[in-house]
């Protein structure tokens, strides 16, 4: 559905982005991730047609962004990244607007204005002005244009930015309604937000791709061990070599010792469980077990090693397989 | 059509702002206290000329009330319409709200000519209720209703020609501001060639003269229908709405 081929963006003679490529399948949400500047919202201008690449090339719906751009901006939902509305226009003559100049049609467009703003939570403030509206409204009133045309695309820069928690959620459950009609690229800071979200990332820094696929991938991808954190009274070097000596443990290492007893995290190969042998061990040798738990990795802690391991130029590229994506249509 | 939903935009963009009202009730005051004291000085002229019927000979309503009126509306329309033009792109460049107008499936002459037009429309508001006047002056005096038409017709060219030069400036510049200061200064610089037309004389006076973006004007208030006349705000307007095309163009190649 959106397919990015080897896309750059100079401005001046700084690079915004250098050499993106990625690929997005049909009824997929993909969230599009990146530090501060690393060039989401350029990459979404270009998607949205607003501005053109230096050099490659990207297609949304089978039509080129810049060769068929009203092809594409007629099959394409936006949500820029700080929610430009006007002011001094009234909740649902804008999405009439909206709607109109998307080329709805007369009478399905009062139906369809409707709905979204049910959808999206704003029906109760129609008749107000959208400047004076709480930015919670306002980036809801956005949402609502954006999907007011029931577009096939969605192209939402930082969706969630500037609500509540609760908020977050209902924007949340209805960007997840989306899924399966609609293809959803959306960025954001907020990582749990995306493993809720989105089935796959795109990880983007400095203006170039650094990983992406599916989440489970990426993770299995970074960290190839299982994790489990153990809390056990015991002699501190009987414990560690005990369970270093389990077959499939990969390290064993100290953390700070409470009352006396001691935690500590184990490493063991991916897909091996060893929580029970761990428990037979302590029950056998009288230990007192007192803590025994799974620690999941998650794509925070992928973001953060991929984001920090390129800033200590240790390039993990090596690892990261360059095109985890599915094959496109 | 996308010109109508542009267009229906830009005008509930200036009525629920104040700015339409805004304009209309400054711009009505002052060509009302324009009209009112070219009218009474009108009617004090006519009765001294009940005593001498030799000067009451070149007295004439439409040529002493409505050419007057309509030459002082051309200088209110000449400080007021680049305040009304000023916000049409730049604002958007200023709110961000192009980046989803340009990228709604719009194309950007569509964009272009639905501002316009709502500008126009506001402009055609504004000096269609000044025909209040010369209603006016009808219920006193005869009035040759021609050269009041053609009067309409000058100003609609000349508020259509303030206006594209407006647009052309609000879509270069972010700031309001300097859109209308832009504006102001181009049209006043084509006004003030006129005056060195006279004593420039010869050849160059007449490019001058014909440059003037007032001059022509005056031949319409006369009655005198001239296709130089026509034609001079027909290209004026063409030109300028072409350059804006062009300047909105050129955010789509250099990004």
């Amino acid at each position: 559905m959106i397919e990015v081929d080897h896309l750059t963006k100079n401005y001046g003679l700084v690079a915004a982005i250098r050499d993106v490529s990625f690929s997005v399948s049909p009824g997929q949400i993909v969230g599009f991730l990146g530090p501060n500047g690393a060039g989401k919202s350029t990459t979404m201008r270009i998607l949205a047609c607003f501005m053109p690449a230096s050099s490659g090339m990207a297609r949304v719906a089978g039509y080129d962004v810049f060769q068929q751009s009203m092809e594409v901006r007629r099959r394409i939902g936006y949500l820029p990244e700080n929610v430009p509305l006007y002011t001094d226009m009234r909740v649902a003559p804008y999405l009439d607007f909206v709607a109109e100049v998307k080329g709805v049609g007369r009478s399905e467009r009062r139906r369809r204005v409707a709905d979204v703003m049910d959808r999206c939570l704003v029906a109760d403030v129609q008749n107000r002005l959208i400047g004076k509206l709480s930015k919670g409204y306002r980036q809801r009133v956005g949402v609502a244009q954006a999907i007011v045309s029931d577009p096939e695309v969605l192209i939402l820069d930082e969706p969630t930015i500037g609500l509540d928690p609760k908020q977050i959620t209902e924007i949340r459950s209805l960007i997840k309604s989306l899924a399966g009609q609609h293809t959803v690229i959306l960025s954001t800071h907020i990582l749990p937000e995306v493993s809720m979200v989105c089935g796959a990332v795109i990880i983007i820094n400095k203006g170039a791709i650094v990983a992406q696929g599916p989440i489970d991938t990426l993770v299995e991808q970074f960290f190839p061990t299982s994790r489990l954190e153990v809390e056990i009274a015991g002699p501190p070097s009987a414990v560690r070599d005990r369970i270093r000596a389990i077959p499939g443990v990969l390290s064993v290492q100290d953390q700070a010792p409470a009352n006396g007893a001691a935690r500590y995290t184990v490493e063991a190969a991916r897909g091996r469980d060893v929580r029970a042998e761990i428990f037979q061990l302590a029950a056998q040798q009288r230990w007192d077990l007192l803590e025994l738990k799974r620690v999941g990795m998650t794509l925070e802690e992928v973001f953060i090693r991929i984001v920090a391991g390129e800033e200590s130029s240790e390039s993990p590229e090596g690892v990261v397989e360059k095109s985890v994506g599915e094959p496109s249509s | 059509m996308k010109i109508w939903a542009i267009f229906k935009k830009e005008m509930r963009l200036y009525f629920t702002s104040p700015v339409a009202w805004v304009v209309l009730t400054i711009f009505l005051f002052i060509a009302g206290y324009f009209f009112a004291s070219i009218f009474s000085f009108f009617s004090q002229a006519s009765i001294q000329s009940a005593m001498n019927p030799q000067m009451g000979r070149d007295l004439n309503v439409t040529d002493s009330v409505m050419r007057p009126l309509f030459s002082n509306i051309s200088v209110i329309l000449l400080l007021l319409m680049p305040l009304v033009t000023m916000r049409l792109f730049a604002e958007e460049r200023r709110a961000g709200t192009i980046e989803l107008l340009l990228t709604y499936p719009v194309r950007d002459g569509a964009v272009l000519a639905g501002k316009y037009l709502a500008a126009l429309g506001l402009y055609a508001l504004m000096i269609g209720l000044t025909v209040l006047y010369p209603l006016i002056v009808v219920y006193f005096a005869r009035l040759e209703w021609g050269p009041v038409l053609t009067g309409y017709l000058g100003l609609l060219l000349m508020g259509a020609t303030f206006i594209a030069v407006g647009v052309f400036a609000s879509s270069l510049t972010e700031n309001q501001i300097v859109a209308a200061v832009t504006t102001f200064g181009v049209l006043l610089i084509f006004w003030i060639l006129g005056w060195s037309a006279d004593y420039a004389g010869g050849s160059i006076g007449r490019v001058l003269q014909f440059l003037s973006i007032l001059e022509h004007n005056d031949s319409f208030s006369k009655g005198v229908l001239d296709t130089k006349d026509l034609l001079y705000y027909v290209n004026f307007t063409a030109l300028a709405l072409f350059l804006t095309l062009r300047s909105l163009e050129a955010r789509r190649w250099k990004g």
